[in-house]
């Protein structure tokens, strides 16, 4: 099945693309609970990973998903699970959890209206800060956002790559409109798709220390059952896995959480820009709301308005040195969201005085439309 | 066929097959006829009852805005959902209504036909009557075949009821076949205003 589906156009889900990328990228586990609008990417993998060996686990809750995801990938199998705004709530303590342990997975949070039970099935953007700062401690975290069917595929490949090579948790945010949009899609050949794997210890048991320091901050990791030591916990804890109280090895952890991350900037930080090389004013925008940007662009420029448009497909580690160099070279932009205004602070922070920063924001449930954000770049 | 942007919106209540219509319409499309498709869609959390609304968008370039701008065929099943959702019409779009259930059309530019009563006569069933809406559909886009609407229709539905769906569509198309679009006005503006 899984070679008969590459090479082929197919009208796919957002969340079966999600789905489809996540089995391309080398998933062999999903746990998750069903909630709308992500419970397509559950149903898709129930039937889809038996068919290449993989398990498919629905659980009694998110707590219990994400623990299951952390413990599948220790024991060396890549692994996902979906969610939505009330669920993402509930796995805050396990997304800690694979930050302090230093375990690759990826965890899809299909926003919709919140807070609470909120708007089920109409879309928003209003879990980003809590995809960044949800979880309690100073801790680095990758968060991605997709657009179109076709990201929901590519990016989900990247999200696992990313996981696998920093052993972080990757946060994927999508929303109910890209999850639940149908658009043709040619699935690509397996060949044409990188996939990246953790580094394994080449060392003998007996030498190995599981989160031992090197160049790249990012310890190798071995399967729990390939007969390494390997000792797991939430504490703080020394080079073999312990806890420790000792200044310095806390520090020497916790600092190089966030160098691993930020050593991979170049890397990590993942934008997408159209019609800037001339633009005046630009939009920045991410997930649905860009799609309805890059029409806006469009017909800014047939009014003769020299607009561009720079897709955040990273949200954190903030894309900051993509975004300051658009700010450097127009006169304004334009943060459009389905929220109140979260990744227009960022932009906010990382402006210092470089341009003029306009939010647009729609919090009824709807997707901000192309007309809306054109007649807001004709006032700038 | 060089299309920028032909949209179609199917509107009615939730449980009428409002969703999995416009799904077999955008496969034709896309799947078939090779078009780029974008289908999205609308509704509440009931699993029944409440408004219903899908949007299929067909064109030969890539697809920016994945959601309807200005529509050039609306079908609505329903009364409620024809008030809430005929918006965003070009002034030569076409409106197609369940006459049954929608007695008060907002325009000109309308072809009602009892798709419905169609589904009960033919199948004995309500449960098809958005495949005779989608015969309808499909016999007045000029982007589809009857082949392929066919064609994206048995391979989505169940086998078991691949005859019942296919008298559907067929009675479907026939009830369309019927009906002379010269009979409408050619545009919703009227046409002193048009000059």
């Amino acid at each position: 099945m899984a070679h008969e589906m590459n090479g082929r156009k197919f009208l796919l889900q957002g969340n079966e693309a999600m789905a489809e990328g996540a089995i391309a990228a080398g998933c062999r586990f999903f746990a998750g609970y069903p909630i709308t609008p992500a419970s397509e990417i559950s149903e898709r993998m129930s039937y889809r990973l038996p068919q290449v060996d993989g398990t498919f686990i629905q659980m009694e809750d998110e707590i219990a998903s994400l623990g299951a995801v952390i413990g599948a990938s220790l024991a060396g199998v890549k692994s996902m699970t979906a969610t939505s705004g009330p669920g993402f709530s509930l796995m805050q303590e396990n997304l800690g959890y694979a930050c302090m342990t230093e375990v690759p997975c990826v965890v899809v949070n299909v926003m919709r209206g919140g807070p609470s039970t909120g708007l089920p099935t109409s879309p928003s953007q209003g879990d980003v800060l809590q995809a960044r700062w949800g979880t309690h401690g100073d801790h680095p975290v990758i968060v991605l956002a997709v657009s179109s069917v076709s990201e929901c595929f590519s990016i989900t490949v990247t999200a696992f790559n990313l996981s696998e090579k920093y052993r972080v948790p990757v946060v994927m945010l999508s929303d109910e409109v890209v999850a639940h949009s149908r658009e043709t899609y040619t699935i690509p050949s397996a060949d044409s798709i990188e996939v990246v794997d953790r580094i394994i210890p080449n060392v003998p048991p007996e030498w190995y220390k599981p989160y031992e320091d090197n160049s790249r901050g990012v310890p190798p990791m071995a399967a729990m059952g390939d007969g390494y030591r390997h000792h797991i916990t939430g504490l703080v804890h020394d080079a073999y896995g312990f806890p420790t109280e000792k200044q310095d090895e806390i520090e020497t952890f916790l600092k190089r959480q966030f160098r691993k991350i930020t050593n991979g900037f170049f890397e990590i930080q993942i934008t997408k820009k159209i019609n800037i090389e001339d633009a005046e004013i630009a939009v920045i925008a991410y997930g649905s709301v860009a799609r309805s940007a890059r029409r806006a662009v469009a017909m800014a420029r047939a009014h003769g308005i020299k607009a561009g448009l720079v897709q955040l497909v990273t949200l954190f580690p903030f894309p900051k040195n993509s975004v300051v160099n658009v700010m450097r070279q127009c006169r304004a932009v334009l943060v459009p969201e389905m929220n109140m205004g979260q990744i227009s602070r960022e932009v906010k922070r990382v402006n210092t005085g470089l341009t003029e920063v306009s939010k647009y924001n729609r919090i009824d449930g709807q997707l901000i439309t192309p007309l809306e954000i054109f007649e807001e770049l004709q006032k700038l | 066929m060089d299309v920028d942007r032909f949209e179609i919106r199917l509107c009615g209540s939730g449980g009428q097959g409002i969703i999995l219509a416009s799904i077999v319409l955008a496969e034709a499309a896309g799947i078939i006829e090779g078009y780029n498709v974008s289908q999205t869609q609308s509704y509440g959390p009931e699993a029944r009852g409440g408004r219903c609304k899908a949007e299929v968008v067909i064109s030969s370039k890539q697809i920016d805005y994945p959601k309807a701008v200005q529509l050039d065929m609306i079908l609505a099943m329903n009364q409620t959902s024809c008030d809430a959702y005929c918006y965003d019409f070009k002034p030569n779009g076409l409106l197609l209504v369940d006459s049954d259930l929608v007695e008060q059309p907002p325009t000109s530019r309308v072809v009602p036909l009892p798709f419905t009563k169609i589904a009960r006569d033919v199948a004995d069933t309500n449960l098809v009557a958005n495949i005779v809406a989608l015969g309808a559909l499909g016999h007045f886009c000029p982007l589809l075949s009857r082949q392929s609407l066919e064609t994206a229709l048995f391979a989505r539905v169940p086998p078991k009821t691949k005859k019942i769906n296919s008298k559907a569509l067929q009675a479907g198309i026939k009830a369309a076949e019927k009906f002379n679009l010269d009979t409408l006005p050619r545009s919703i503006i009227p046409e002193e205003e048009e000059i």
